[in-house]
């Protein structure tokens, strides 16, 4: 029986990164697909509070929230290289920050000008790009945000190296300009193909008719 | 321990109400740091705080050495690994620190925006949010009780980085209670929060902080007038 399981769906970006930082610290571990329409029973008695992916189960134990399973795993696994935070207290705040600033502004303001329209839209992307220079700036100088290697940052924007692409196909607006931001599109191009991360993307054709199809159901949803 | 840092070397930017500029100060006299406070005019922001923070513009900003740092949790954090000969504020246990910070993390995701609604709401409203309300401090019971194991604090025998998540809550948990006349911390429900209140807000290290229950309702109605003479649609 594996010492580590991954609870997961085929989709969701957020398991993805524990799955990048299990690959890139080279750990062991299963994985078991959930269908969020259809959740199993094991799913809710480890997850009772969220009943949502990721959980990690360690030695039969759960944990809940993937920020904080990537802090878990960073701390329990620590002899496995590469280390996902740096030594220095000021540069760990730094990556947590910049971790919860992507939760909290660019997570919610991406999905706003995906599933709006028009107007809604147009202002959603200008808050977007508002917010976005803080990465571009933060990748001054750097290959990855954690520096020369993927680190903690890496992992919590990373879901922004392929869904943005899925999110302007379905929509057939641009997101993120590569003139506005250079940086920010070599990143997402350099993560999307590093070692132990590239082969791990769920298939793109797949995320596009999914996307798509939630997009229509939540248009449709909106009140006239 | 000989405290070597300056009082100026540390600085908090903040201001009384505020339970996430509380988390920083609670932090810093757990380790027993000097610091100098500087308190935000409630309605205008600081050059110093726009400089600081130029990615929120919010408080609680700490300044050490000269370098900020925002985010009320990621600065109790990185007081406790830069100030790491002091009381430890995350519990040892990588297990025990998960637990820790998913509770923390709960009570900003959930918790607190579920508190904050109910003083102006009302009736089948009101009692919606009352519930949500009291449905979350069964939570927190639980994780207390599995938490504290059976001593005083989240943490323990001394409080620690749960204790300072959520502790620092309870001015506004007080005043929303005043304001919503509406029970929420019951020892018929939650004895082990109840006592644990008690406790946290008598701790050497919080003493002061957490602010009086009266002076906050006062501040909230303040803020409400404000809003509504700023006309704002």
């Amino acid at each position: 029986m594996a010492e580590v399981k991954l609870f997961r769906t085929w989709s969701s970006p957020f398991p993805l990164r524990i799955v990048w930082a299990l690959e890139v610290k080279g750990i062991e571990y299963e994985m078991i697909y959930e269908d969020l329409s259809n959740k199993s029973s094991m799913l809710l008695q480890y997850n009772p509070v969220y009943k949502k992916v990721p959980v990690l189960l360690h030695k039969g134990k759960p944990i809940s929230e993937s920020l904080v399973i990537l802090e878990y795993i960073e701390e329990t696994w620590k002899s496995k290289t590469p280390s996902l935070l740096p030594e220095d207290p000021y540069q760990r705040a730094m990556a947590r920050f910049g971790a919860k600033f992507g939760e909290d502004k660019i997570l919610p303001l991406i999905w706003e000008a995906f599933i709006k329209q028009g107007k809604e839209q147009e202002e959603a992307l200008v808050a977007v790009h508002g917010n976005m220079k803080y990465l571009e700036v933060e990748l001054r100088g750097k290959k990855f945000l954690g520096g020369d290697a993927v680190g903690f940052a890496d992992l919590a924007f990373g879901w922004l190296a392929n869904l943005v692409s899925v999110f302007e196909e379905v929509t057939g607006v641009t997101f993120i300009d590569c003139e506005k931001f250079p940086l920010l599109l070599t990143w997402m191009q350099n993560f999307m193909d590093a070692p132990k991360i590239r082969d791990t993307w769920p298939p793109r054709d797949k995320l596009i008719t999914k996307f798509r199809a939630l997009r229509e159901t939540l248009i449709a949803k909106e009140p006239k | 321990m000989a405290n070597t840092s300056s009082t100026h070397d540390v600085k908090v930017l903040g201001a009384w109400p505020s339970p996430f500029v509380i988390r920083a100060r609670i932090a810093l006299n757990i380790k027993s740091v000097e610091y100098e406070f500087l308190a935000e005019t409630p309605g205008s922001k600081s050059q110093l705080l726009l400089q600081s923070n130029p990615v929120h513009k919010k408080i609680p900003v700490l300044i050490h050495r000269g370098k900020p740092i925002a985010e009320s949790l990621v600065i109790v954090q990185y007081i406790d690994e830069v100030w790491s000969s002091g009381p430890s504020i995350l519990p040892s246990d990588p297990y025990d620190r998960a637990i820790a910070r998913f509770w923390a993390a709960y009570v900003d995701d959930k918790f607190f925006p579920s508190l904050r609604p109910i003083k102006s709401a009302q009736g089948e409203e009101k009692a919606a949010l009352v519930k949500q309300v009291n449905e979350g401090l069964v939570l927190l019971e639980e994780a207390f009780q599995k938490s504290s194991k059976g001593k005083a604090f989240f943490g323990g025998d001394r409080i620690g980085y749960l204790d300072v998540a959520f502790g620092s809550m309870l001015g506004w948990l007080r005043a929303t209670e005043k304001m919503g006349e509406v029970k929420l911390l019951d020892e018929a429900k939650t004895p082990g929060l109840v006592q644990w209140a008690e406790s946290f807000c008598a701790d050497g290290a919080v003493k002061g902080l957490i602010p009086d229950t009266e002076k906050i309702v006062e501040f909230a109605k303040l803020i409400a007038a404000r809003m509504k003479g700023s006309g704002s649609s």
